[in-house]
């Protein structure tokens, strides 16, 4: 089971490096959404025998993360007619580079952590570590705005892998709850792109310059 | 009865989607209002219904923060009917249905004694208030909520992995992993410290940047500038409140689990971090609706430098959060006034307000003094009790740089809210303003009127009743 879980782990980990390494958005779109669908299976595999509220959880994050979230993102990169990240703030390679030094420094990072007996031997907290900080690299260093939204699910997806750990401690309400925020975000993200998009004839954040000191 | 404050509030707002007039819409956020301020006296003065469920609790804190944002509410209610007349073009669908929401997830927070249900809500919030700071649609408004909404959702994801390490630092320890509040508090002696200290970090950093404190700030200026005044004053009274709230939850698991000295030099630090930036950006501050978020970044510095205190400045933390509240709001709203009738909020086109609209201007230097903290208005007393607190706990150069900083405060505000109020209006401005149909009307300033009066009142004293809650407030936070 540990081995499994562990191989999962490292497919997210392999996923984040795509994710920086590509500049079609709609290609980043979907490795994010593959990662969320991986992260919903895997709290069924942590258990012996999953009951229904694991199977309701499981269920609407594979649904939201897998289908709905993209299919909104989709849409507003459709209606923005926008293909490519095409000026991000650092090259492509430079970024998978940056993505593997955070990838290293979280596992480095993890192995000083105290953790609880059971969990001594897996990948969760460096996954999510690592998860987290190419979100951010994500978030800073791309322009368009729907990249950044994308970053942010990453980011998401990174907080998720750690509440592996916690199986237990968030009742079905708020995963639900976290569930909803998350769609909602997203959902208000791609109205506010569409809306920079009418407003500045694109969706390059750099434009957004205008309130400042 | 959380459910009845919680559901009716959302219930009305999806009525509010589905009304379709623009004109009687409004009206139905004063009926929400009262509604929920009768709700909230009531359910204070009866103690057997604090405890509706395990996860839905209202204690001392909750309660005061409860009532501060319900009567927030109410008078910001009435005075959105007289904004939103004045706005007629355009549609208040979205406008109405999201303070209204707001609302309802505001009482949520206010109740949920579950740490996960509590970040949901706080997530919620900000949701919820995305939209109305676009209300203007146009270019800068649009910007302003890109940043809020991405700095703040961003702020609250590292807000939910603070509290996903609260919970580890239980596990970690074989306590079973949860995220009840009473539980946490109950086993804080035992909890993982590393873990503890992680968690207090990433939620003072997520919570911060919901309240606003420096260096997370960032997105304040930007939205309090473009939303509209009551928009202003519903953040910066009520949606500040009530992260605020949030955050003292790990505030007291870390006070209980002996970690003070850890906490409260990251929050003295903090707090007067926040005042320094605050006054330094308020130097020279040409737009005055922004001078007002950098006030607010500063009050939510002295709120958390009052917890960094600890003990004696806790009552005059809580009495602050009551008084800086109704005194944002007075600002934010008679702000709103003038921003109208001049159609600009930069003081080089806004001048001599108090010939073009003498109460609103009035109003507006009133709350000025009030929130620098002038007698006798409220937020001298609260001031006052955190510097006597800073005093009586031995922290001489705490002091001495809060009052500092507060003088810095005050001179860099004293100028820009001169500027507006006194002089003569330039003559192209007062060629504008005839075009403007704008005058102080009584939905206006009626409301901005009553509050300032409650500020005055506070000042000079301090009812019984609402003693009494910042007294239990304070001591539920020393954890006594």
């Amino acid at each position: 089971m540990m081995d499994l879980l562990n191989a999962l782990l490292v497919i997210i980990l392999v996923m984040n490096l795509f994710s920086l390494g590509t500049s079609r958005i709609l290609s980043v779109i979907r490795i994010v959404a593959a990662q969320g669908v991986l992260l919903g299976i895997i709290p069924l595999l942590l258990r012996e025998r999953p009951g229904f509220p694991e199977l309701v959880a499981a269920a609407v994050a594979i649904v939201l993360k897998g289908i709905v979230i993209p299919g909104v993102m989709t849409r507003a990169l459709r209606d923005a007619q926008i293909k490519k990240e095409v000026t991000p703030l650092i090259g492509l390679l430079p970024s998978i580079i940056l993505g593997a030094l955070a990838t290293t420094l979280a596992l480095l990072f993890s192995n000083s952590l105290a953790m609880a007996p059971s969990q001594g031997g897996t990948l969760i907290v460096p996954a999510a570590f690592a998860t987290i900080l190419v979100g951010f690299i994500i978030l800073t260093t791309r322009v368009k705005a729907i990249s950044q939204a994308v970053g942010y699910l990453v980011l998401e997806n990174g907080i998720f892998i750690f509440g592996l750990l916690l199986v237990d401690a968030m009742p079905l309400v708020v995963e639900m709850g976290v569930l909803l925020d998350l769609f909602v975000g997203i959902f208000v993200i791609a109205i506010i792109v569409k809306h920079i998009n009418r407003a500045f004839s694109s969706t390059d954040t750099d434009r957004l310059v205008s309130l400042k000191e | 009865m959380a459910f009845f404050m919680i559901l009716v509030p959302l219930l009305l707002a999806g009525l509010a989607a589905a009304l379709p007039s623009n004109r009687m819409r409004p009206w139905i956020l004063p009926v929400a209002a009262v509604a929920h301020l009768c709700m909230t006296v009531f359910v204070l003065a009866r103690p057997d219904l604090w405890t509706t469920s395990a996860w839905l609790v209202l204690d001392p804190p909750a309660r005061l923060v409860l009532l501060v944002v319900s009567a927030l509410f109410f008078f910001c209610s009435f005075y959105a009917i007289g904004y939103l007349k004045h706005r007629r073009e355009r549609s208040n669908r979205v406008f109405v249905a999201c303070l209204l929401g707001f609302l309802g997830i505001m009482s949520l927070v206010a109740w949920s004694h579950h740490l996960g249900l509590m970040w949901v809500a706080i997530e919620g919030t900000t949701l919820v208030t995305a939209p109305l700071i676009y209300f203007n649609n146009n270019k800068r408004s649009i910007e302003a909520t890109w940043k809020f909404l991405l700095v703040g959702s961003v702020g609250i994801a590292l807000a939910l992995l603070g509290t996903f390490f609260l919970a580890y630092s239980s596990l970690q320890q074989g306590l079973g992993a949860t995220l009840q509040f009473e539980d946490l508090l109950r086993d804080a002696t035992s909890l993982s410290k590393p873990w503890l200290r992680a968690a207090f970090i990433l939620l003072l950093v997520g919570y911060g940047t919901k309240m606003g404190l420096a260096p997370m700030h960032t997105w304040k200026p930007d939205a309090y500038g473009e939303a509209p005044g009551v928009v202003g004053a519903v953040f910066a009274g009520g949606v500040t409140s009530c992260a605020f709230l949030a955050f003292t939850r790990v505030y007291q698991i870390c006070d209980a689990a002996g970690e003070a000295a850890f906490t409260s030099r990251l929050l003295l630090f903090m707090g007067l971090f926040s005042m320094a930036i605050a006054g330094l950006f308020m130097i020279g501050q040409r737009d005055f609706k922004r001078m007002l978020a950098y006030s607010s970044v500063e009050h939510m510095g002295i709120l958390v430098l009052g917890l960094g205190i600890g003990g004696p400045a806790l009552f005059g933390t809580m009495l602050h959060l009551v008084t800086n509240g109704m005194t944002k709001a007075v600002l934010f709203l008679s702000a709103g006034n003038i921003h109208r009738a001049f159609a600009s909020k930069n003081t080089d086109q806004v001048r001599g307000a108090m010939r073009r609209l003498p109460l609103s201007s009035a109003l507006f230097l009133a709350g000025f003094f009030a929130i620098t903290g002038s007698p006798p208005f409220g937020p001298f007393i609260s001031e006052f009790s955190i510097l006597s607190g800073a005093f009586t706990a031995g922290r001489y150069a705490v002091a001495g740089l809060f009052l500092f900083f507060l003088l810095l405060v005050f001179m860099g505000m004293g100028r820009t809210v001169l500027k507006v109020v006194q002089g003569r209006a330039p003559n192209e401005a007062a060629a504008l303003a005839t075009a403007l149909p704008y005058r102080d009307g009584f939905l206006t300033t009626a409301p901005v009127v009553v509050l300032m009066l409650i500020v005055l009142t506070l000042g000079l004293v301090i009812p019984v009743p609402l003693g009494d809650m910042v007294r239990d407030a304070a001591e539920f936070l020393e954890n006594r």
